[in-house]
């Protein structure tokens, strides 16, 4: 005979968003835009660093979206968006004030609470891969005393495509914190690093035993950063990886997100990279 | 709590013609949905006279996936305000003509979609069903259930029909198929030889509907695919395949879907759908801005037979997600698509 099944399902559909209105919306670069949004239930929305939302925009679509934020920092929840799909370039148009809806928070954290606790950190980030990894190091920051030295790297291609410029002035001059750029090719009034992130990490020294890293970027990005930190002494299990996919339902059964056997929506999309090492599409 | 005193399931045996007056019974009160010819082959359609409901049938086009996960199902409605508002199938109806394999696989979907988070608009449909499963009378061209423990099935159905000579056996297998079953209370009970009878069905089916023979155990699948990654056939058989998804979409346990917004004519809101996906066309792992998770053929085409093989039966406590109906074999233009081969393969030195 069959189990009839009782289940949560019959009172709660996963799929069914929330809705949610813009607080703030700002052009970051050519490309990126700054958007916070608050629940219209006025609850906070409960998410851990690193964690991400599907957006939906009425009459567009839903997509994932990383939440860029830390907890700590009020019940708004913020988001920078680059225009490259059809949910991305209508966020780009929302004002404060217009509805979307939300689901979420889906996915693993940074182990801000976990491995990260009393160790230095080493945050390297390329591009918008520092838009989630913001979310861990404004934790980090507002826990100063829980952690160690933070070390923040990020590269972008150019120094117009920096994000967060005034936000990452003050994460330099942090206590106990590093703040350190580069990017692919200078403008031409561009004094600072020029080349890819890997040329940052010589510039760094780290105690392997007491540090953890956070990577995230682009695909290409991963193995050349992860090469670098095995030869500064690090190991792979004090590695931590964000890893892209398209996490199109949130909750495990659409497949779109699968890596090997993995669902980045849920098993990620924080990985701590000795338990992907192995596995052959993760990077 | 006092436990119920458990009842034996109600068994009867049943003449053509006093399957025809059931049937015929059922349309009238409700929705029936039943095997029917359909052109040269068969297919799961709503059932409108009980002489076109074709027991007799080898295998449907389509699985009974279609079901529960319509290839086109809406999810929510939303106005411009997004407000969302769930959208669920309620009416209820009786699917009749469900091989054994078939349902094999609605209870492996029934795991998938209700592990970690339950799915409530798969869920609304599978409630709603009556699902009367049928022995296989006939084995289609490519059938290999019997060499995955499909070709049978004990638990899991409403009712299971089973052909012994020139009637049928009819046993209930939960209160939803006992109440079905409530209008065939003046029929006789099924009688020892029928029952021995249904025994020799059973036997006989388990040996013969083995088109293709897969020279291990199911079980020792997932250990195989484990050690298998670089082996050649995912090159060797990716090299002649087209992407185009057939073997996907008559799979009954593919269920990766798109999810869209499809706009109302009056643009003040609209309808969310989720629709089939398929794990080997070409832009499946796309992300945004263009970038291609699983751009190469060879790739999409090993990751589907990890999922049935070793991925998703971690899901639902080893069970392989190939049920063996050979839908795939038939299905796919370049014949590469045969699970069988590939597995044996696996086991030949590279």
């Amino acid at each position: 005979m069959m189990k009839t099944r009782v289940c949560a399902c019959q009172t709660k559909d996963v799929y069914l968003p929330e809705r949610a209105r813009v607080v703030a919306s700002e052009p970051m670069t050519a490309t990126e835009r700054f958007l916070a949004f608050e629940l219209e239930s006025g609850r906070p929305l409960g998410h851990q660093p690193g964690q991400f939302v599907e957006v939906s925009v009425p009459g567009v679509g839903e997509a994932p979206i990383s939440i860029s934020s830390s907890p700590t920092r009020g019940a708004a929840f913020e988001m920078v968006v680059r225009k490259v799909g059809n949910v991305s370039r209508a966020m780009h148009e929302l004002k404060p004030g217009d509805p979307v809806g939300i689901r979420g928070p889906f996915g693993t954290s940074f182990p801000v609470g976990g491995a990260m606790k009393g160790q230095d950190v080493l945050f390297v980030c390329g591009g918008i891969g520092l838009v989630p990894v913001r979310s861990a190091i404004q934790y980090v920051l507002d826990h100063r005393k829980d952690y160690g030295h933070a070390t923040i790297l990020f590269g972008t291609r150019t120094p117009a495509e920096r994000l967060f410029v005034a936000e990452a002035a003050e994460w330099a001059r942090a206590p106990r914190a590093t703040y350190m750029e580069t990017v692919d090719r200078g403008d031409g009034q561009w004094t600072g690093s020029v080349g890819v992130i890997t040329t940052l990490l010589p510039k760094v020294t780290i105690q392997p035993a007491k540090t953890v890293a956070v990577i995230c970027g682009p695909p290409i990005m991963y193995k050349f950063v992860i090469l670098e930190l095995r030869r500064m002494g690090l190991s792979d299990d004090r590695m931590y990886v964000s890893l892209e996919r398209h996490m199109k339902c949130g909750v495990g059964k659409c497949g779109h997100c699968q890596i090997n056997g993995l669902y980045v929506c849920q098993d990620g999309p924080v990985f701590r990279f000795a338990d992907v090492a192995q596995i052959r599409e993760a990077i | 709590m006092r436990k119920k005193p458990t009842r034996k399931p109600t068994i009867r045996k049943l003449t053509d013609s006093a399957l025809r007056t059931w049937v015929a019974g059922l349309i009238r009160r409700q929705r029936v949905i039943g095997v029917q010819a359909d052109g040269e082959r068969f297919a799961f359609k709503p059932l409108t006279r009980a002489e076109d409901l074709r027991l007799d049938y080898d295998v449907t086009k389509i699985p009974p996936k279609k079901l529960f996960q319509p290839a086109a199902e809406p999810l929510l409605e939303y106005d411009q305000a997004a407000n969302y508002r769930s959208i669920f199938e309620t009416e209820p109806f009786v699917l009749f003509g469900v091989h054994p394999y078939d349902m094999v696989a609605i209870l492996q979907m029934d795991q998938v979609f209700s592990e970690k988070h339950c799915d409530a608009h798969y869920f609304a449909r599978r409630q709603n069903a009556t699902i009367v499963v049928c022995d296989v009378q006939k084995a289609s061209p490519n059938v290999f259930a019997g060499c995955m423990g499909t070709a049978t099935i004990r638990k899991g159905y409403d009712v299971l029909m089973t052909r012994v000579g020139g009637h049928y056996v009819v046993e209930a297998g939960s209160p939803k198929g006992e109440a079905l079953m409530e209008g065939l209370k003046n029929r006789p009970e099924a009688d020892e030889a029928s029952l021995h009878r249904r025994e020799q069905v059973w036997e006989d089916n388990a040996k013969f509907l083995v088109r293709h023979t897969l020279r291990m155990k199911p079980a020792e699948i997932p250990a195989l695919l484990q050690r298998s990654e670089d082996h050649p056939v995912w090159e060797e058989k990716a090299a002649r395949c087209f992407s185009c998804g057939s073997c996907n979409l008559v799979c009954p346990t593919c269920y990766c879907f798109d999810v869209r917004d499809d706009v109302k004519w009056d643009l003040q809101g609209g309808m969310r759908r989720r629709y089939w996906d398929g794990c080997m066309l070409l832009n499946f792992a796309n992300v945004a801005g263009g970038h291609n998770f699983r751009k190469n053929r060879a790739d999409r085409y090993r990751h589907r037979y990890y999922r049935k093989g070793l991925y998703v039966p971690a899901k639902l406590g080893g069970e392989i997600s190939c049920v063996g109906c050979g839908r795939c074999i038939t299905a796919c233009v370049s014949k590469i698509a045969n699970p069988v081969e590939i597995y044996n393969r696996l086991l030949e030195e590279r």
